[in-house]
């Protein structure tokens, strides 16, 4: 039954009893979830408990053993890892992410100066340290207009002020429509909207225990 | 999607700048072997221009193999290889662009320095042209080839033992053709069987290859 609520052009991605196995172990099973525009999504779990592989199948980069996964909208993915060259300056990284995604959005010294990197452009990015490569990952974010983002664990090696740059950067994409899920297991987000939470692999866990 | 295909080239050729010795490194091996090999065999102009094809085209082949460990390795170490997948992306024309910048960046250097290494080694003039045009049609095979093979074994530490042995037994029906087209040239009969299916190999590599690599990327990903 259709209800007032449900508008499906606010639908950013879908994804319906989407189940991962990792040689035969379940990593996680029957896993339902919708990205609205302007939702915050939050996957906690503990270690293992599969954030990161839910987060890579949401993205697309590796396929779930069995489910669906519907996707009205580009999306933005930042793992543990974020295809940052060392070798090249801070200004050459997020010019190429600009280009190779397409569909520009703030320029890269924009960018740079949102995340705290302001006058960082022409440094290398191999004398960055962890935390200002993480800021510059997150910069990456800004220079393409992608509606989804996926992030993986955002605060790790951030500071608190990283961390509420995290904060902020995530309510602006919200109220600018987009959508964001987001693993964690320290640090929650603290922002004025209530997200969705989904709790991973505490059945599996439990099964393990067993 | 052609914009992202013109960012990872210019990208990846910055970066071969960047690592300028590295890039070069395939040139300098190509050249260390024209150079020691007529010390161990003796430089008699008779036997090194018998040998001079085949001499310059197994150098080739090795010193392409050098670079293909760091082809997809490194983006797949700081994550840069999985943004390929993220949906919007045309994974297959990315992978013709890498494998393009490693012929760029291996093969081209060597067809350019090529006309220098024949004269070292005494090849017929003659048979110049045939070795151009046989290293323009087998150059870009090696790097497709070993392309996939470097694919395959992206994930397997230490993969390059096995890379080597994926490679030899695909790349040899190009290296004898390649060196036959530039033997029979240098005795005056006229190559273009050989360079045909030099070429055709070609066409075959170039349309096959990027499917094959995209899927093993994907499965090495996973």
């Amino acid at each position: 039954m259709p209800s007032l609520q449900f508008r499906p052009e606010n639908l950013l991605l879908e994804a319906n009893s989407l189940r991962f196995d990792r040689r035969g172990e379940p990593v996680f099973n029957a896993v339902d979830l919708a990205l609205e525009s302007g939702k915050l999504l939050l996957i906690l779990g503990a270690n293992g408990s599969g954030k990161t592989t839910l987060l890579r199948c949401l993205a697309g980069v590796i396929r779930p053993i069995e489910g669906r996964i519907k996707v009205n909208a580009r999306r933005a993915f930042l793992g543990h890892r974020t295809g940052i060259k060392a070798a090249l300056s801070c200004r050459e990284n997020l010019r190429f992410l600009q280009k190779f995604h397409g569909r520009a959005k703030s320029s890269p010294d924009q960018a740079l100066a949102r995340v705290g990197l302001a006058g960082f452009g022409l440094r290398l990015a191999s004398t960055l340290s962890a935390g200002q490569k993480r800021r510059l990952g997150l910069a990456s974010l800004l220079v393409s207009e992608r509606e989804v983002w996926l992030l993986d664990e955002p605060y790790a090696s951030l500071d608190d002020e990283g961390g509420a740059l995290v904060d902020a950067l995530v309510s602006e994409h919200l109220s600018g429509g987009g959508s964001v899920a987001l693993s964690t297991h320290q640090r929650m987000p603290e922002i004025e909207l209530e997200p969705s939470v989904l709790q991973l692999g505490s059945s599996i866990a439990a099964a393990a225990i067993a | 999607m052609i914009h992202s295909m013109l960012a990872l080239l210019s990208q990846d050729v910055r970066l071969a700048i960047r690592h300028g010795g590295e890039s070069l490194m395939p040139l300098m091996f190509l050249f260390s072997v024209i150079i020691l090999v007529p010390l161990g065999v003796g430089p008699g102009p008779n036997l090194l221009s018998t040998i001079a094809p085949g001499m310059i085209w197994v150098a080739a082949l090795l010193s392409s193999l050098l670079a293909l460990e760091r082809l997809f390795r490194p983006d797949y170490d700081d994550g840069s290889l999985e943004q390929w997948w993220l949906g919007h992306l045309p994974v297959y024309g990315l992978v013709t662009v890498r494998l393009f910048s490693h012929w760029l960046i291996t093969g081209l250097p060597i067809i350019l320095f090529a006309p220098i290494a024949a004269q070292m080694l005494y090849l017929p003039a003659d048979a110049l042209g045939t070795l151009m045009i046989s290293l323009l049609l087998g150059t870009p095979i090696l790097s497709l080839v070993g392309g996939l093979a470097a694919a395959l074994t992206l994930s397997t530490n230490r993969g390059s033992v096995l890379l080597s042995i994926l490679v030899f037994p695909l790349i040899v029906p190009v290296l004898i053709f390649a060196t036959g087209a530039v033997s029979v040239a240098a005795e005056g009969i006229s190559p273009r069987t050989h360079l045909g299916l030099l070429a055709s190999m070609l066409v075959l590599a170039l349309t096959l290859v990027p499917l094959a690599v995209s899927a093993s990327l994907k499965l090495n990903i996973e």
